[in-house]
């Protein structure tokens, strides 16, 4: 009875009795959710257009990040840095499709995904080489991103919002918002979910498939390295970063593999729900339960719904 | 086969070969010294400067002395990314190459060669960390943990904070974070028994591997438990993030002590002003204003000895120190046993004998340029752990400050607890090696 008690009673008395502290939690949550949202976009971008779960998305981010680490600290100003760290995307958007994918073309899927085991291999070797392993601090004054703090009375105590954080959520919202429209709206938008829906079809109108995989590539490199300045700005620029992009695996559990919001509400579900999880309910375990509420909370939604969220149900003739 | 393609693949077979024959012939000409180390993965900010420092400072021998003995040293690293598979298979790899020691840098990988070092007659050397039970060299003669034992520091620290509570803990609340993998868990037993005796209490905080840049809600636990101090078993990317998430929560620094793993400039850089008044525990200075490193720059990182350090300025990193302090343990172990058995060329087991009966005097260590940086250190056959004291330092916004003496671990607390651990450890394990010391 105890135990029941705790389970699903205590941690609701001590929400109520501490509504300050509820808001900090789901607001750590809400801006963790956002930058999962934004490496599970890479993954959706990448999907959506070639049907491949890029592997090596995590490791993108990284790359992002230290590269425009690296150029700064040969001495290039930061915002030149950012706009070389874009042309270095680009210029992997277009190694990519030429040396990995389109030798691939209509070989199966599952080959594909190999491929992008090996580039994320590459990918680790290539940046250690370039930029060493040691962990590298994010130049984040220098791109003019706010670092102090405000701190709201509310509630009966106080809420800190970090502005760095502030500024995620903001720039994430932007990024969404940019991304939807160029999808949505765009001549290139419109044969990206043309290729999508129908590799084949697509070609058989015009649609060069090429140029679209460099351009879905290179969105989601740029998607990389933003969230790899942001979260290299909370923490540091490291290899570990690699290891939070697991995250974005029950992110696209829940909300589809191939459905930008559902990256977005995915993202934000698996972020806070994670935090409650560990601060009202991982103490009666020990803790650390952070590690896989995630993928329990998306295996939930997997029951009711096997394509997540948002994802498209797929009805395959045989 | 094309004629380009035969080129192409002799050059590749007769590379391989050629690459072979030099590491075997390395290794009977020299002391042959394996390193695990990880300058890639995870952990690689934490790794790469304490190679980086156990190679300067044997090159430095090599360069400046012609090795140890008149016989030159030959390390040959082994990237283990920090992974225990990969650790073992590193050691595998080279045990039959005429290794003398291993020194895994890394919990993990030590438990692995444990059981494995009697048998190959091959000694661990795990300096300040691994299972601390293997002090106990009569349960444990292959493996050396000096100069202490993770459960002698854990005392240590207790009795920093108590020194600061005029002794008297009870009623206070001290947080442990630690990476929950077996180099975090090793001190826990430690802590919870000196809870029961000193009447503090203790809360636990574990973060996952995949949560080390990820410990906001760990940070409001603290937050809302208020503890008065927070102590951290961090490594790699887990501490300066636990430093950033402390300032963030507005955590008073002067109460945040770290392990001698969490004390490096790598963990406190990146909060830049929040980590001021950071402490951490160390069994070294923080000086390279030694001759020991004025002979590094000038033969190594100056010099014509090949470094992996990117500038000068890296020899000052913690981490690299102690890489350093660990070569040379190893380096007088070889000198000792050496003496001991009058070979030049030694094996693993004479290399255990010079490290069961090392000892490093105020003398010694003047004459090996170390003076002011390390205290006497002697370990006998009972005894693999040695001289077990630390003192604490203080990150002040550049350099670390040293902040308290000397402190002596409560070994009578420590030492029936690990025996009590060895003789556990080797209970059920039917042809363990033991000896009996006199």
């Amino acid at each position: 009875m105890e135990l029941l008690h705790q389970i699903f009673i205590g941690p609701f008395i001590e929400m109520a009795g501490a509504p300050d502290l509820l808001v900090q939690v789901v607001w750590e949550g809400f801006v963790s959710g956002i930058l999962y949202a934004l490496i599970a976009l890479g993954f959706v971008l990448i999907f959506k257009a070639s049907g491949i779960f890029n592997f090596a998305q995590g490791i993108m981010v990284v790359f992002g990040a230290l590269s425009l680490v690296g150029l700064h600290e040969l001495g290039v100003p930061a915002w030149l840095a950012v706009i070389l760290c874009i042309g270095i995307m680009f210029v992997l958007a277009v190694t990519v499709e030429r040396v990995v994918l389109r030798p691939l073309v209509n070989q199966p899927e599952i080959i594909l995904f190999m491929a992008t085991i090996g580039l994320n291999t590459f990918l680790i070797g290539f940046g250690e080489t370039v930029f060493g392993g040691e962990p590298k601090t994010m130049i984040t004054a220098e791109l003019g991103l706010p670092t102090g703090v405000t701190d709201v009375q509310m509630l009966g105590g106080m809420v800190s919002f970090q502005h760095i954080d502030i500024a995620a959520a903001v720039i994430a919202a932007l990024m969404v918002a940019t991304l939807a429209i160029f999808f949505n709206k765009s001549k290139i938008g419109r044969a990206l979910r043309a290729v999508a829906d129908d590799h084949q079809a697509a070609m058989s109108v015009g649609i060069t498939l090429q140029q679209i995989w460099v351009i879905v590539w290179f969105a989601a490199g740029i998607v990389a390295l933003v969230t790899g300045i942001m979260w290299g700005a909370r923490s540091d620029v490291s290899f570990a970063l690699e290891i939070v992009a697991l995250k974005a695996l029950p992110v696209l559990i829940l909300g589809g593999f191939t459905s930008i919001p559902g990256a977005i509400i995915g993202g934000l579900i698996i972020g806070i729900s994670e935090k409650l999880a560990e601060f009202y309910w991982g103490p009666m375990v020990g803790g650390s339960i952070e590690s896989w509420v995630p993928f329990f909370v998306a295996l939930i939604f997997l029951w009711f719904r096997p394509q997540g969220l948002f994802g498209e149900k797929i009805i395959e003739r045989i | 086969m094309t004629l380009t393609k035969s080129a192409v693949l002799g050059v590749a077979v007769g590379a391989m070969l050629t690459t072979s024959f030099a590491l075997n012939a390395q290794a009977a000409d020299g002391h042959y010294i394996p390193l695990t180390t990880y300058r890639t993965g995870a952990f690689a900010g934490s790794g790469t400067p304490n190679a980086n420092g156990m190679h300067d400072f044997f090159t430095m021998l090599n360069q400046r002395d012609g090795g140890i003995g008149g016989v030159k040293i030959i390390v040959e690293e082994c990237e283990t990314g920090y992974k225990a598979q990969k650790g073992v298979e590193c050691y595998e790899a080279t045990k039959g190459k005429g290794a003398l020691v291993y020194n895994p840098y890394s919990t993990g990988i030590t438990l692995q060669l444990i059981p494995k070092a009697p048998i190959d007659k091959i000694p661990v050397l795990s300096m300040g960390y691994g299972l601390s039970a293997a002090a106990d060299g009569e349960k444990f003669p292959w493996i050396f943990n000096a100069p202490a034992t993770y459960w002698s520091q854990a005392s240590g620290v207790i009795k920093y904070i108590a020194s600061r509570n005029k002794g008297d803990l009870k009623g206070k609340k001290i947080g442990f974070t630690y990476l929950d993998v077996g180099y975090g868990r090793e001190p826990i037993p430690l802590f919870k028994a000196l809870a029961k005796k000193m009447g503090f209490e203790l809360m636990l905080l574990p973060v996952g591997v995949k949560e080390m840049q990820n410990q906001a809600s760990h940070w409001l636990q603290v937050r809302k438990e208020k503890p008065d101090y927070m102590i951290i078993w961090g490594w790699g990317a887990m501490t300066p993030t636990a430093i950033k998430e402390a300032a963030k929560i507005r955590f008073n620094m002067e109460n945040f002590i770290g392990v001698w793993w969490s004390g490096g400039q790598v963990d406190v850089r990146p909060a830049g002003k929040g980590a001021i008044g950071y402490h951490a525990m160390t069994f070294h200075g923080a000086s390279t204003d030694i001759p020991v490193f004025k002979d590094i720059i000038k033969h190594v990182v100056d010099g014509p000895g090949k470094t992996l350090t990117k500038k000068a300025e890296d020899v000052k990193e913690i981490y690299y120190m102690r890489g350093v302090f660990n070569a040379f343990v190893v380096a007088e172990a070889i000198a000792n046993a050496q003496k001991i058995t009058g070979k030049k060329n030694i094996t693993g087991a004479d290399m255990r004998k010079g490290l069961e009966t090392l000892n490093l005097t105020p003398a010694r260590i003047k004459e090996a340029g170390f003076e002011g940086f390390i205290d006497s250190l002697k370990i006998t056959c009972k005894d693999h752990a040695g001289a077990n004291k630390m003192f604490v330092q203080r990150w002040d916004g550049k350099d670390w400050k040293k902040v308290s003496d000397w402190i002596e671990p409560m070994k009578d607390l420590v030492r029936p607890m690990l025996e009590e651990a060895a003789a556990k450890y080797v209970a059920d394990k039917k042809d363990w090696v033991t000896q009996k010391c006199s």
